[in-house]
């Protein structure tokens, strides 16, 4: 076995080995460094093992010898490499756009706990992203929201303590649903591996209990994805999270929970229990609309930039839902494609309002208002990434709406519908976000100042990449199109 | 003959003049040399291609393929050849224009005005090259963003809600009609390629096409048809040279241009002339025409009511189409140069009274003529053009219409026609005679002379451009016959 076979575990072992090392530097600037340079590797980690995805494939690594299903496995598909991706990338984004901002939001005595919180947050996502067994996405689970606590709770804000505390309940309560339906499974199958469990399942299909733990699953995870109405706690978390933070978390977070109901509701449930798909449907897709729609409503009347952008987190997280729900793979498709684009649109959006509020220390709309004209780079790169979200070709975002859009196209009876509700809510994108561009150029600032004041150059170079990766991916989007293809069948694997 | 690599230059040549511009933004007589250079430069590129395009030549580049069958293409044709030759020439003449009176009026942001109408340019040069639907879209949406801080440039209040209604209006009707119309298309072709003769027959037939028909007419905004017309009126709060090279010749044009390319290469003209559910949009036209003549009746504004009698003349594109005549087709190509030329030369008129006596009201021309002779003669000129009188480039145009309605016994379109020339000449020669005849109005400040220089240059060139259009138009005509010859007379 040589060190490639290892990456696997290597991915979640660096995060999580290096976060002690990080809680002992004594100073916040060593410590924000090497949690820089460890999230750094893990993203190129992530990069070796999608070349691998894409290449010969990554073999199953079983940790400790121990095979599976006995022991704990690692998987690695081109759903978990697109995961691995999203997390690695948003947390280095976030660590190194927020150095000035993390400084000002974090006392520098406490420092080097809370970049040792981020890692462990970091390796709890990548964990979920590579773990091949229900337990250990659940223990992966624990330890990434435990830590993502930690870090919302950081800032200065005092209202992040009651966001935080919502967090936590509604988190559980999802988490211990999860555990639960989980619990049910092992109770009929007597095992927790993924693999082993779709083919277990089939000698107990359409017991009482798995129905149930089915419920339990979906409900509990859509809790942890923020599935519109489930999304109580996200908008607040968001606002009031140190601004790195919120690079970090809405890059990924709710995204790994809609990767593990994919994970069991195709990659178990669906060849095994007659009719889930459609139970699933009609489940996901009613809320999922709801969000995109309302959430998307609600976005428009916000009057702090970072509350805007969680709302319109909740109706993108309704897209990325709605084409989960379709039971198609078109659908499916479309929402890993959805998942990548709206990643990086999103963190770079995030990135521009740490910007912002580095420089204006505020992040009510009404306040930054001329900021367009005070620092164009950032706005400007801040409307690419805008444009993006709302899906205009040439960017990133275009490509999975369009997948979207040809998905729900190919639903029989629902598609001009669906189509409307995806049109109008691409609609009240561009209000929402041209209600915040408007302002940024044309408003007056608060103290008539209109002098420059942007941002570091090291930042602004890194928005630019961000919004340029935006465009980028947009023109050529084969990378996260291939990686979702390799998910798609595995997923699917037996079905098609 | 020319490499078909140079096809990208077209469009990258205004991107870096955009950039340029941004560089040496602090330097007055620099950019604006360089916006002049840029836009020479671009004329004599694109015309570089016209006699190859003209002798049947269509060069086609690829410049990526985001999805698999999805191109990022650009080709030349009879139509985009011509659009591309009008909205590239005009730039100059409108280069001259700006220079005038962006400083006659000591206008702010003058950097960004010059970087955005590089863009806008660029985007429009897009649109006429672009191969597809899909690439179409791009630039479609790109000319929208880059004109909207042309529209809201001078930034206050009453400005900013009409350029949010500016930008609400075309960005609301393209991703929520246009968008679904092309993925439509796609869905039910599997291409999205502009092709002679069409591609929808055989994959689409009875109501369906209609519904299509529309989901394209109204969601290119762009082309005013009324109920989507609320845009145009709006964007007028730009500065004149906007409102003369945009908004009466490379965005409205765009919309008409792109109305008229879908119904020849994606339709087919053939195969909607035999589809009755296609038969509303001359209607929509008709109706769009005599509304939009009759509240430019009622305009008091100069430039409200020149933006009205765009909306009516873009119809008239728009019904020439869909006639599905030989002869009208080629009308309707030579109405989208023939109006360009007499309607810019309108608005540098109307921003020619506005910089020289600023004067934006109907009331308080007067007499105007006796003071800016220059001026107002290059606006008669204009005027009896939109009317069509000879020897004007309008009369051109409407002649092969009328035409081709005669040729296919469209009785809608004659009438549409005849009632719309009597309501233009209603609403353009009260002003002519006004102007010319009658003594100022009370309280009108007449003491003022000619506007700058560069102005009046401008508005010479191309109000002499509209005569000499009647006279020498054979290359576009040979050139527009090509989209034509596969079909019977």
């Amino acid at each position: 076995m040589n060190l490639a076979d290892h990456l696997p575990a290597l991915q979640v072992a660096l995060p999580l080995l290096t976060a002690p090392l990080v809680i002992l530097l004594r100073n916040g600037f060593l410590a924000w460094l090497a949690a820089l340079v460890a999230s750094g590797i893990s993203f190129g980690l992530a990069i070796l093992l999608t070349q691998a995805v894409l290449g010969p494939g990554v073999p199953e690594y079983a940790v400790g010898g121990w095979q599976p299903p006995f022991g704990i496995s690692l998987n690695v598909d081109g759903l978990s490499a697109l995961m691995l991706l999203l997390v690695t990338g948003a947390s280095t984004l976030g660590l190194a756009g927020g150095r000035l901002s993390l400084r000002r939001d974090i006392d520098n005595r406490r420092a080097p706990m809370f970049y040792g919180a981020w890692l462990i947050a970091l390796a709890g996502l990548c964990g979920i992203a590579v773990a091949g067994d229900a337990f250990n996405v659940f223990v992966f689970m624990e330890i990434s929201s435990l830590a993502t606590y930690i870090l919302i709770a950081a800032g200065r804000d005092r209202r992040a303590l009651s966001a935080v505390f919502k967090y936590l309940i509604i988190g559980t309560i999802g988490a211990t649903f999860y555990l639960i339906g989980v619990g049910f499974i092992y109770m009929m199958t007597g095992t927790l591996n993924f693999a082993d469990m779709a083919l277990r399942l089939g000698d107990v299909i359409e017991t009482r209990p798995i129905i149930i733990a089915a419920g339990f699953i979906t409900i509990g995870l859509a809790l942890k994805a923020a599935v519109f109405p489930l999304h109580i706690w996200l908008p607040r978390a968001y606002t009031y999270a140190p601004n790195a933070v919120t690079v970090f978390i809405a890059a990924c977070s709710t995204k790994v929970a809609i990767y593990v109901l994919l994970r069991f509701n195709y990659g178990v449930f669906h060849g095994n229990l007659l009719g889930h798909s459609d139970l699933f449907s009609v489940f996901i897709v009613p809320l999922a609309l709801s969000g995109i729609l309302l959430a998307s409503a609600i976005a428009i009347y916000q009057g702090n930039i970072k509350k805007l952008l969680a709302f319109s987190s909740v109706a993108q997280i309704g897209y990325i839902a709605l084409a989960a729900g379709l039971a198609t793979q078109a659908g499916l498709m479309a929402a890993q494609l959805h998942m990548f684009n709206h990643a990086l649109a999103k963190g770079t959006l995030f990135l521009c309002v740490v910007a912002f509020v580095l420089t204006t220390r505020s992040a009510n709309i009404a306040k930054l208002a001329g900021i367009g004209r005070r620092m164009p780079w950032t706005m400007g790169a801040f409307v690419i990434a805008g444009l993006s979200l709302i899906g205009v070709p040439g960017t990133a975002g275009f490509i999975s709406k369009w997948y979207l859009v040809v998905a729900v196209m190919g639903v029989p009876g629902w598609g001009i519908p669906l189509v409307m509700a995806i049109v109008i809510s691409s609609l009240m994108a561009v209000v929402y976000l041209w209600k915040f561009v408007e302002t940024a150029y044309y408003g007056t600032p608060p103290d008539g100042d209109v002098s420059a004041m942007e941002v570091p150059l090291p930042l602004r170079l890194l928005i630019w990449s961000a919004a340029l990766a935006n465009i980028y991916f947009g023109l050529s989007p084969g990378l996260p199109i291939a990686l979702a293809e390799s998910g798609t069948g595995t997923l699917l694997g037996g079905l098609l | 003959m020319l490499s078909t690599s140079t096809l990208p230059l077209i469009l990258t040549l205004p991107l870096l003049g955009a950039i340029a511009i941004a560089c040496v933004g602090r330097w007055p007589n620099l950019r604006e040399t360089i916006s002049l250079l840029t836009a020479i430069t671009l004329a004599v590129l694109v015309f570089s291609w016209f006699p190859e395009v003209s002798d049947g030549a269509r060069p086609r580049f690829v410049l990526s393929e985001p999805l698999p069958g999805l191109t990022l293409a650009l080709s030349l044709e009879p139509l985009g050849m011509m659009f591309a030759c009008i909205a590239s020439f005009l730039w100059i003449i409108n280069t001259v224009y700006s220079i005038g009176y962006m400083r006659g009026n000591d206008e702010k942001h003058q950097t960004r005005f010059y970087i955005c109408f590089a863009l806008a340019i660029a985007a429009a040069m897009g649109i006429a090259l672009a191969d597809n639907l899909f690439t179409l879209f791009l630039f479609y949406e790109l000319l929208t963003l880059s004109t909207y801080p042309l529209v809201a440039h001078k930034g206050d209040a009453k400005t900013i809600a009409s350029a949010r209604v500016y930008l609400g209006v075309l960005l609301a009707t393209s991703i929520g009609l246009l968008l679904p119309a092309i993925i439509w298309t796609w869905v039910a072709t599997g291409s999205t390629t502009f092709t002679l003769g069409g591609i929808i027959e055989g994959k689409l037939a009875g109501p369906a096409v209609g519904l299509l028909l529309g989901l394209f007419v109204f969601g290119i905004g762009k082309a005013a048809v009324m109920p989507v017309h609320r845009w145009l009126p709006a964007a007028m709060v730009a500065p004149t040279p906007v409102s003369a090279l945009l908004h009466a010749v490379a965005v409205v044009k765009a919309g008409v241009f792109s109305i008229t390319k879908i119904i020849i290469y994606i339709f087919g003209v053939d195969f909607l002339f035999n589809e009755p559910s296609a038969q509303w949009l001359q209607f929509a036209a008709a109706f769009t025409i005599l509304t939009a003549s009759i509240i430019a009746l009622y305009q008091t504004n100069l430039k409200r009511m020149l933006a009205y009698s765009t909306i009516g003349q873009l119809s008239y594109v728009i019904m020439a189409t869909v006639i599905l005549k030989p002869l009208a087709e080629v009308g309707a190509a030579v109405h989208i140069a023939a109006h360009a030329f007499g309607k810019i030369t309108l608005f540098f008129a109307a921003g020619a009274i506005y910089t020289a006596a600023h004067k934006t009201e109907l009331w308080q021309l007067a007499g105007i003529g006796r003071r800016m002779p220059i001026t107002m003669a290059a606006f008669t000129i204009g005027a009896l053009s939109m009317i069509g009188v000879p020897p004007t480039a309008g009369f051109v145009s409407k002649w092969f219409i009328l035409a081709g309605a005669f040729q296919a016994e469209n009785y809608v379109a004659i009438f549409t026609i005849i009632g719309s020339t009597v309501l233009n000449a209603m609403y353009f020669l009260p002003i002519i005679y006004f102007a010319w005849l009658a003594p100022p109005a009370d309280g009108v400040d007449m003491d003022h002379s000619e506007a700058p220089k560069a102005i009046l240059l401008a508005l010479t060139v191309t109000a002499t451009l509209t005569i000499v259009f009647f006279f020498f138009n054979q290359p576009l005509l040979d050139l527009e016959s090509q989209l034509v010859e596969s079909l019977p007379l």
